[in-house]
């Protein structure tokens, strides 16, 4: 069996389309016997045959892109057809096939191979070339060639030295790069044209990524909610128009379904406190730079979500739901938490929820809300999603609003607030400084959590926002 | 028996084998075929007919990844082979890429020519055995080369009388296309050619595309009207006509032997293929075109003409054929053969005699390559 891999037919090409296959599986093929037309960058072409044979496998569909040296064609020189049964479909050997995605931009013409698979070959356990051999180059240069070889390792190490500080220097400022929404530059100039923060555009590109489209969308509903500002109490002149019918469907109407049921069923007590949460903020600093969360979005709602299942643990009371049977009432204590996120949605507020969020490590949480989130923006958010909330969070701060009464998610007995953080002045050890403030607020459901309780909880969430290392306990 | 330049210059459009085949008698160039006979046609034929069936597999051999690049030359064979054939053993030859019919007449094997293209060496040939010069791939690098080597021709043959000249005396023959025309190295080598009275054959195959820039946009005039700027007599030629080319260039050679300085032919002929494999002609040219070449076509003139006068018969065809197809098998089997050189080879290529900083850094580089665990072929890819 022999098997041809695409060659490179161009110069410094990297792939090509199988525009249409000349044989089939059992054909028998001659030397130089076209066999495929291939469509590159540059050209339509045809591919002789370098082996006479049996064709047992195409290794490729028409239509498919191959890179330059992906299998192609395999033939039994020997001659021997493939067995009946096991006609290949060229289907099977598409996983080996290295197939590039269609919507990956092609190369431009001759822009240069692909990078070999660097495999550095083993050195023996010796030096390189001996330092005579490097002075060569010096030879020429009229120096004392030793010397100035010596002087050139020197100043390559200096040089890499100097690229590693400078490269530290950056590395917070690139930690923002990863961490900021991803979008092509001509779509960035566009948003600042417009005077929109990107970052306050929901992407629906295919990566995630804020498309132009995206921004168009946006800046007309912007433009549209600022023209209709001034119009809004004219369009109340006529009788018919004073007031405006809109009818309650889909999320709204569940919403406000919910929303009654809670209030109306679990008596609320909400309490507040304010947090210092300074090394919260540094310790999101320190995730953001580290290798283990490069990627990932990492936000101080992180902490809060780690601090609320702690807390939880320590107060499983919270953790519980009111139960109606005909046995009179109950309380079922979880021993998991699945914990909800309140999400502001096109489709309006959604609360999907984290499974077993107890069992998450930092990072996969980390990851699991950026999911939820990404996921909720979208509108993409699953019924099974929302279903089976132990315990909810709320980040009503993103809009620079200090904190508010939460209302418990029906079936839970209590929910966190999360308020905007900001410096403010704070008194540490009798001096006004500067400090990352931020309120959180907590909605319990009386019958079934105390006040002390609800205290106690909220005092070990914000004891975690004061100080994370706690977690480490 | 020498014509003279002006007269040479003076003929027009030189076309002996009309391309239905038909021999006409030529009053200046008939001269100078005077020894063409039915073998020499039957040989001529055969060159060409091998030249395009190598050509046909080097193409195949760059599809089947065994090349890096193929330059096809079909349907410029005439022009090539009688070119070729024109000069003696002694001139010395500066081609393009492209010479892969030049090269059959200088003994250059069709073997050798792949090397170069397989990636494996600079060159392929040693060019002072046949002295036929190394493929250039920079356009027109090779025309100051071959002014130079002219110039440096008459330096060897100073005080030479005329007949000594015609006898034993070298010429060069520069190989070129419509596209280099414009390169300002083309400028530079016929004004210094003309200057010093190189013998230099500036030989112009006019293909009509320089890749996809068609001959009009080269030139607004005729490239042979060049020649009169310079001071020399200039040729065109049918390039498609293997008697033509013959004639002229043999005319050109004896001109510019004798010491009377260089001319310019230029030899009006197709590229039926690509520029070169990694080129697809079809996005800058329309069939139409390509098919109306197609009647031109230097073989088929020949053989055209072969059959008519009756010198050749069916199985002389099939056993080209069948030698064709032997020789590209063999050619194949060569290619595939050629071992990789050691890339210390490199290093001999360099200074003609032994260098000391060469020799450092030859050992320096044994010694690194001698620094890996796997030993097996250290040049292995």
């Amino acid at each position: 069996m022999t098997t041809f891999n695409l060659p490179d037919v161009g110069e410094g090409l990297t792939e090509a389309d199988i525009a249409s296959w000349k044989v089939a599986v059992g054909d028998t093929v001659e030397v130089n016997q076209v066999f495929v037309e291939i469509e590159t960058a540059k050209s339509l072409v045809e591919l002789p045959c370098p082996f006479a044979g049996v064709v047992t496998e195409l290794h490729a569909e028409e239509g498919q892109t191959l890179l330059v040296d992906a299998p192609l064609i395999t033939i039994d020189e020997q001659g021997n057809k493939p067995a009946p049964t096991g006609t290949p479909q060229a289907s099977e050997a598409l996983a080996t096939a290295a197939p590039v995605a269609s919507e990956e931009p092609g190369p431009l013409v001759g822009s240069g191979p692909t990078a070999d698979s660097a495999r550095r070959r083993t050195r023996l356990n010796r030096p390189a070339p001996s330092e005579s051999g490097k002075r060569t180059a010096a030879a020429r240069a009229g120096s004392t060639p030793s010397a100035l070889a010596d002087q050139i390792s020197r100043r390559a190490q200096d040089l890499s030295a100097a690229v590693a500080r400078e490269v530290d220097k950056r590395k917070p400022a690139m930690a923002n790069f990863v961490d900021r929404v991803m979008a092509k530059p001509p779509v960035r100039r566009l948003a600042k044209e417009l005077n929109i923060d990107i970052n306050d555009v929901v992407g629906t590109g295919t990566q995630g990524e804020v498309t132009r489209e995206d921004v168009n969308s946006y800046n007309a509903q912007r433009a549209a909610e600022r023209d209709a500002a001034p119009m809004y109490w004219q369009k109340g002149a006529s009788e018919e128009t004073r007031i405006e019918r809109i009818a309650v469907r889909g999320v709204r109407k569940a919403t406000a379904k919910a929303m009654v049921d809670s209030a109306f069923t679990a008596p609320h007590v909400s309490i507040f406190v304010d947090v210092d949460a300074s090394r919260t903020m540094e310790y999101v600093a320190r995730l953001k730079k580290s290798r283990d969360f490069e990627g990932i979005k990492v936000s101080p709602l992180l902490v809060l979500a780690r601090a609320v299942i702690w807390a939880a643990a320590r107060n499983p009371s919270v953790n519980a739901s009111w139960v109606e049977t005909e046995n009179g009432a109950e309380i079922h204590q979880k021993h998991f938490l699945n914990l909800g996120i309140a999400a502001a949605t096109p489709r309006g507020l959604l609360v999907p929820n984290i499974k077993d969020a107890q069992d998450l490590s930092m990072r996969e949480l980390a990851i699991e809300l950026n999911d939820l989130a990404t996921t909720a923006r979208g509108g993409k958010t699953k019924p099974e999603a929302m279903r089976d909330g132990t315990l909810s969070i709320t980040n009503i701060g993103a809009l620079g609003i200090d904190i508010g009464t939460p209302i418990i998610n029906p079936g839970e007995v209590a929910i966190v607030a999360f308020g905007t953080i900001r410096q403010k002045p704070w008194v540490v050890d009798g001096e006004v400084v500067p400090r990352w403030i931020t309120t959180l607020g907590g909605s319990f459901d009386h019958r079934v959590v105390d006040g002390d309780l609800s205290a106690r909880f909220m005092a070990d969430v914000a004891s975690i926002m004061e100080e994370p290392a706690m977690l480490l306990d | 028996m020498p014509r003279k330049a002006a007269e040479a210059s003076d003929q027009g459009f030189i076309q002996i084998l009309t391309p239905d085949g038909q021999r006409h008698s030529h009053e200046f160039y008939d001269a100078y075929l005077q020894d063409v006979d039915d073998q020499m046609l039957r040989d001529f034929y055969r060159d060409m007919a091998l030249t395009r069936r190598f050509d046909a597999e080097a193409t195949a051999l760059q599809r089947q990844g065994q090349l890096c690049l193929w330059v096809p030359l079909r349907g410029q064979e005439a022009a090539q082979i009688a070119s070729g054939r024109a000069t003696r053993p002694g001139d010395y030859i500066f081609p393009t890429y492209r010479e892969h019919g030049v090269a059959l007449t200088r003994d250059v094997s069709f073997s050798e020519m792949l090397r170069l293209f397989r990636g494996i060496s600079g060159g392929g040939w040693d060019p002072r055995e046949n002295n036929f010069h190394m493929y250039t791939m920079v356009l027109a690098a090779q025309l100051p080369h071959a002014a130079g080597y002219g110039m440096a021709v008459n330096l060897e043959q100073h005080g030479w009388d005329e007949a000594r000249r015609a006898a034993e005396g070298e010429a060069v023959v520069a190989y070129f296309g419509d596209g280099s025309s414009t390169e300002g190295e083309t400028h530079e080598s016929m004004v210094f050619a003309a200057s010093f009275n190189a013998p230099v054959v500036f030989f112009c195959q006019n293909n009509q595309w320089a890749i996809s820039v068609p001959f009009e946009v080269q030139s607004k005039v005729p490239l042979v009207t060049r020649a009169a700027g310079y001071g020399m007599p200039g040729i065109q030629v049918d390039g498609n006509d293997v008697l033509a080319v013959l004639a002229a260039t043999r005319w050109a050679l004896e001109h510019a032997r004798s010491g009377k300085g260089p001319v310019l032919i230029e030899a009006i002929t197709y590229r039926l293929g690509a520029h070169t494999t990694a080129d697809d002609p079809t996005k800058y040219r329309k069939s139409a075109e390509e098919e109306a070449w197609d009647p031109k076509d230097p073989l088929t003139r020949l053989e055209t003409h072969l059959r008519d006068a009756g010198l050749v018969d069916d199985a002389f065809f099939e056993q080209l054929a069948a030698d064709g197809d032997a020789m590209a098998a063999r050619v194949r089997e060569d290619a595939m053969a050629f071992p990789v050189p050691p890339l210390a080879e490199v290093f001999d290529q360099v200074y003609a005699e032994a260098h000391p900083l060469i020799k450092e850094e030859l050992a320096w580089h044994l010694e690194y390559e001698a620094g890996f665990a796997d030993q097996a072929g250290n040049e292995g890819k």
